[in-house]
């Protein structure tokens, strides 16, 4: 399997206090969550925190989120968040939550899904699980990174296709349950997958997938036929 | 206590069984892998014990399924929160193997790797003492391949990071020595009621 990138164990043990700033809606089902942390170590593109919420009575709930801005941003980090059905902490998000709103985050975690902006990237996600990927993005826009970078996103339709007005040319989102006019309707497939591998820029492209294990197995399965080695395929599974 | 403004949680009861910050999945089994299932037959499983041994050896899946047969009914906790109870997996005792290759009294660590290359290190007394297995059934049937089949380690006194799927072996050291997820953050041992989830915990 891919080696990893180096993290911060002292940074990863410590409770912060993240003070909510900003909602910004993205679609119906999804808003982004912007918040000023002014202790944060900074992250890599890629890399998640964990969440917690804690209720009147002590009773705590934890759950891992990626981070959605760029390693830039200092002081502020960006979550998106689903609004998953009977969600204990999107519901809070999503119904609760307002500027001034204090939060506790512990991160950034997990060196592994990073990307740092040093090898071509290949990035495949669908539904949130394109919010790492958005990281690793932005962070080559604001970088102004020449290394390769490209984008496949899967949405059920374009109105649940999140940050839909940021992308470029490096992207293609894919359908698979309504598309605009002249749009194939779809799940993604080799069709989409083949051509980016017959890229091969140089060095080969380090292969990122997000999303839920369904569809994990699925992109991850494409990209093997494709071509793409196995042990330059770095997966996370929101579950 | 930083309480959240607005925030009640859901209503709970409390599991005697739950380790804190553990919810129970109920029927779901969550799958956290950070690499592609492998495809791998039980004819190409083979499972080795080397290091700090008196006899390294390695056995094939008809050599292993010979070894007594052994069965885990109990709990299992995730360190991403979810855990589940009354699970029946079934395989062989860690014991029996280590039995044959005779762990050296210098051995104190072991770290587990993957047929594909995933590795997460352990005490060796948690691998001892029927506390670990290596485990191909789940419910009655062959071991699913995203959840580590055919065959994985299975520790379930610990978080399920340390049940490394698609189990390849075990070297036996006299030091511990960080694995995949450890050199990640996470925590050396993982006990799920300390909530050792991340280094420093
Ligand atoms: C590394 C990582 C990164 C992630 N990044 C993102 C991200 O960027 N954006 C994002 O939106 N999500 C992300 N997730 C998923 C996120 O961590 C949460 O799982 C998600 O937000 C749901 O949490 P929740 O509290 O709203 O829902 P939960 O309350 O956890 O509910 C989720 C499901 O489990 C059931 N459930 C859970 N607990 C109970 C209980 N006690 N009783 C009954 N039912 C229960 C619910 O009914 C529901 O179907 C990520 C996950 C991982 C592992």
């Amino acid at each position: 399997m891919p080696g990893r990138i180096a993290v911060s164990d002292r940074a990863a043990a410590l409770w912060q206090t993240a003070t909510l700033t900003e909602i910004r809606r993205e679609t119906p089902a999804v808003a982004t969550f912007r918040f000023a942390v002014p202790g944060w170590a900074g992250h890599l593109p890629g890399q998640h925190l964990m969440l917690r919420l804690t209720a009147g009575d002590g009773y705590t709930a934890q759950r891992h989120y990626s981070l959605a801005s760029p390693p830039d941003d200092a002081g502020h980090i960006e979550l998106t968040l689903d609004h998953v059905e009977g969600g204990e902490v999107s519901g809070w998000f999503h119904t609760e939550a307002r500027p001034g709103d204090e939060v506790e985050v512990r991160g950034p975690l997990s060196g592994f899904f990073a990307w740092p902006g040093d090898r071509p990237a290949l990035l495949i996600g669908a539904g949130s699980g394109v919010v790492p990927l958005m990281a690793m993005l932005r962070h080559h826009r604001s970088r102004g990174l020449d290394v390769p970078l490209r984008l496949l996103v899967s949405a059920r339709g374009p109105e649940e296709l999140i940050y839909a007005a940021e992308y470029g040319a490096e992207t293609t989102a894919v359908f698979t349950r309504r598309a605009p006019e002249g749009v194939p309707v779809g799940r993604l497939s080799a069709a989409q997958v083949a051509p980016l591998l017959a890229e091969r820029p140089p060095g080969g492209w380090e292969a990122y997938v997000c999303g839920s294990n369904a569809f994990a197995e699925h992109a991850s399965r494409l990209l093997v036929t494709a071509g793409q080695p196995v042990d330059r395929i770095r997966i996370e599974r929101f579950g | 206590m930083n309480v959240t403004r607005g925030f009640t949680g859901r209503p709970r009861v409390h599991l005697p069984g739950l380790p804190p910050g553990q919810y129970d999945a109920g029927d779901d089994w969550p799958v956290l892998s950070a690499e592609v299932t492998p495809d791998l037959a039980p004819a190409d499983w083979t499972f080795r014990i080397d290091g700090l041994v008196a006899e390294p050896r390695s056995w094939d899946w008809d050599e292993a399924h010979g070894l007594p047969a052994s069965v885990y009914e109990g709990d299992i906790h995730c360190v991403t929160s979810w855990s589940k109870f009354g699970v029946r997996f079934g395989g062989v005792s860690l014991d029996a193997f280590l039995d044959v290759v005779r762990p050296d009294a210098s051995a104190t660590h072991a770290v587990a790797y993957s047929h594909s290359g995933y590795t997460t290190n352990l005490p060796l007394a948690d691998l001892t003492g029927g506390r670990a297995w290596i485990a191909w059934e789940y419910g009655g049937r062959p071991l699913p391949a995203e959840h580590g089949g055919p065959a994985r380690l299975l520790v379930p006194h610990l978080y399920f990071w340390k049940s490394a799927k698609w189990i390849a072996g075990l070297r036996l050291l006299d030091h511990d020595e960080p694995g995949f997820w450890e050199q990640n953050g996470y925590h050396a041992r993982g006990n799920p009621w300390e909530e050792q989830r991340y280094s420093g915990d």
